[in-house]
């Protein structure tokens, strides 16, 4: 594991600074717009996009390698900025809707263009990325700056042609999903058909079809008929990778559901219910909001599920309902805690999780900036920080360690001195190579493993 | 943090106090323990920025937890008055895996909640009018959790539950304001007020009779009283001109 990020080429980047600047040791001003709120690569993991709190939408394209500059290779720079979703007024709930971005999901590319899906609590949008490279020059009727000529002027005619220009990329929207959700928005998720999607909130699932904006089908709705008898809640959904029938979704009592839409037209009725008997010794006041499952992922492969909780990630086999098959402790040092991190509401906070391109390692964020690794195989695990200091262009990430009292080695942190105002709730991971996109507030870190002989 | 006495048995879950008698009195405090996270819960349940809709999880999970909580109360409460009949065994797991809020029960080391029970009951016994009185004010938490709950969540139905939420609210200060004067200013004494503004907002709560002004035009009460009554003021204004434009037309 360590050798696997010891080579890791860092670099930050925000949306008011180009990503390949280093930046300044001035203060930190963070201003709540430009917290970073989701993450996600595309197919080919060319592109990356962030969404933040602003309603904005960041994407970088990686720089293709070049032998010139071997240490340039495969860095990731900016490549559109656009602003997602304005905040609204409910009039008839007298309610703000933020535009914060919820989440973005990319389509499969299927022609020059990139589509990808942003969604804010209420509404998604489908936007269109273009590039435009070429302009036409050499109008009979209109001059360069594209006014009318004077006719007498013009004596030949003339073919326009197409001239290189710089790079323009373009974003447009081109479909708006509105008014299907009464709660808010946690997840969407494109099917493999690259025909429709869906869209999850508190108590309901709809799926849409991506040319179809006046209609979703309803196809979970967990609503009890009294209000008052609401005790669960849907917290993520995901679509299998690859059977376009079955998705699943996870609830605030820790249960995963596993459901076929060709069962019926109203999955109500799950599959297959994945849930853990609770650990009676281990059983506080806290038990069910700790269970509470925050993010749900299918594997590459498509045989396992891998869901995050407050203190643990878990692996669970499709075939086997009864309990996960491997879990992994976060930080089982926050268990005694609880009851602070439950008044100061980080007991609520929704950790992302992620697999690698081969499933064999699964990345998942904490607090004080740190995140962590863990290798199916060899069982082992490494913590991480993102963090400026450490974080230098081409410096080794340092393993770090939480010390829970007894021996306390140098550079340990204790748990008393975490700051749980610095926590990386969203990351992500390259489809196929070692990079991986790490938001911390409102910085994202790119960390790229490069295994440089030269350097062993 | 809340308390003093309660930060230090959240944190310091190392210490050993089952085993001594400092111990064993701190037994009967799980009351007071439980008794605060439940009101935590129920301003929790109340203090979100109702600018922006509340998270429904978050309020979900808040929500179990107190039902959790006085659950558990009302069962001990019972429990204690038909005098520990088939019910004494599973008072005992109930003991034992609620016993100390943030750590598990398989910390408490083997065998020692066994004299830790018979402690605790004999302690129990003797706060029975405390208790009683505990329980009869759970009884009416629970109610104003329901309405509250409902209120939380019927954000469509917004308008008439707004009323009903008034009359909620009220019942849970009820409820706060009933409990031994020392434990309500044990309670808000250390508040740290970046986290929530409850003195000033309970002050404003309790002193504040404009509140009955508001009913039906704000959901939920803004930590400051000042911006609520002007926002009442400002609604008021807006539904004096509409209706003075449509009388004249």
């Amino acid at each position: 594991m360590r050798r696997g990020i010891a080579r890791a080429a860092a670099m930050q980047a925000s949306p008011h600074c180009p990503a390949n600047v280093p930046q300044p040791s001035s203060e930190e001003v963070t201003s709540g717009a430009d917290i970073i709120s989701t993450v996600e690569f595309n197919h080919t993991g060319e592109l990356l996009a962030t969404g933040d709190k602003g309603g904005r939408v960041v994407i970088f394209q990686r720089e293709p390698e070049s032998k010139n500059e071997p240490y340039s290779q495969g860095e990731y720079n900016v490549y559109s900025t656009f602003q997602s979703h304005e905040p609204e007024f409910d009039y008839l709930k007298s309610l703000e809707i933020e535009e914060k971005i919820n989440k973005i999901k990319w389509l499969p590319q299927q022609n020059a263009a990139h589509s990808l899906l942003s969604t804010n609590d209420k509404t998604i949008k489908l936007w269109k990325i273009t590039e435009r490279d070429k302009r036409p020059e050499g109008y009979n009727l209109k001059d360069e700056e594209g006014k009318l000529k004077d006719l007498s002027t013009v004596t030949s005619l003339q073919v326009p042609v197409l001239k290189p220009m710089d790079l323009m990329v373009e974003v447009t929207p081109r479909r708006i999903f509105a008014n299907g959700h009464t709660y808010h928005v946690n997840s969407i998720s494109v099917n493999s058909d690259c025909e429709t999607y869906m869209s999850a909130d508190d108590l309901r699932i709809n799926l849409w079809h991506l040319a179809i904006t006046d209609r979703s089908f309803n196809i979970v709705d967990i609503k009890p008929a009294n209000m008052e008898d609401l005790t669960e809640v849907i917290t993520a959904s995901e679509f299998h990778p690859h059977h376009c029938n079955l998705f699943v979704y996870s609830s605030s009592k820790g249960s995963l559901r596993l459901c076929d839409m060709r069962a019926s037209a109203l999955c109500d009725k799950h599959s297959k219910l994945y849930e853990e008997p609770e650990d009676p010794s281990n059983r506080s006041f806290f038990s069910e909001i700790i269970s509470s499952v925050s993010d749900v992922k299918f594997s590459h492969s498509g045989r396992y599920m891998l869901t995050r909780d407050y203190l643990t990630v878990k692996v669970w086999d499709l075939n086997m309902e009864t309990k996960p098959v491997e879990t992994y402790q976060v930080h089982d040092y926050l268990r005694s805690k609880l009851c602070s991190l439950y008044e100061n509401d980080c007991i609520f906070d929704k950790f992302e999780c992620a697999w690698n391109g081969s499933d064999s390692v699964i990345m998942t964020g904490a607090y004080n900036n740190f995140f962590r690794m863990f290798d199916r195989n060899t069982k082992r695990d490494v913590t991480l920080e993102a963090s400026r200091e450490s974080s230098k262009p081409r410096a080794i990430l340092k393993p770090r360690r939480v010390c829970v009292g007894g021996k306390r080695r140098k550079d340990d942190i204790s748990v008393d001195s975490l700051d749980f105002t610095k926590k990386i709730l969203h990351t992500a991971w390259h489809p196929t190579e070692n990079i991986i996109a790490i938001a911390a507030t409102n910085n994202l870190y790119i960390f790229q493993d490069k295994v440089n002989s030269e350097m062993h | 943090m809340f308390m003093r006495g309660l930060k230090r048995k959240c944190f310091d879950g190392e210490e050993d106090i089952e085993g001594t008698l400092a111990g064993i009195k701190a037994i009967p405090s799980y009351n007071l323990q439980r008794q605060s996270l439940l009101d935590m819960s129920l301003v929790k349940l109340q203090l979100c920025h109702m600018l922006v809709e509340p998270n429904l999880c978050r309020s979900v999970l808040i929500a179990n937890t107190v039902r959790q909580i006085q659950e558990e109360m009302t069962q001990d409460g019972t429990w204690q008055m038909i005098n520990m009949q088939n019910t004494g065994q599973a008072s005992v797991d109930r003991l034992v895996s609620t016993d100390i809020l943030c750590r598990s029960s398989r910390e408490q080391a083997e065998g020692k909640h066994v004299p830790g029970y018979s402690t605790f009951s004999k302690d129990f016994e003797g706060d029975q009018a405390q208790d009683s009185s505990e329980t009869m004010s759970t009884a009416s938490s629970v109610q104003a959790l329901r309405n509250l709950q409902s209120n939380v969540w019927e954000m469509e139905n917004s308008q008439e539950n707004k009323g009903n939420f008034q009359k909620s609210l009220d019942q849970i200060f009820e409820t706060l304001e009933n409990k031994s004067p020392n434990s309500v200013e044990d309670l808000f004494s250390e508040v740290d007020n970046s986290y929530y503004d409850l003195d000033t907002m309970l002050t404003g709560m309790m002193s504040n009779t404009k509140m009955g002004h508001c009913d039906g035009l704000e959901p939920f009460p803004s930590p400051t009283t000042t911006t609520s009554s002007s926002n009442c003021k400002s609604d008021l204004n807006e539904l004096d001109h509409i209706v003075e434009i449509l009388v004249e037309s």
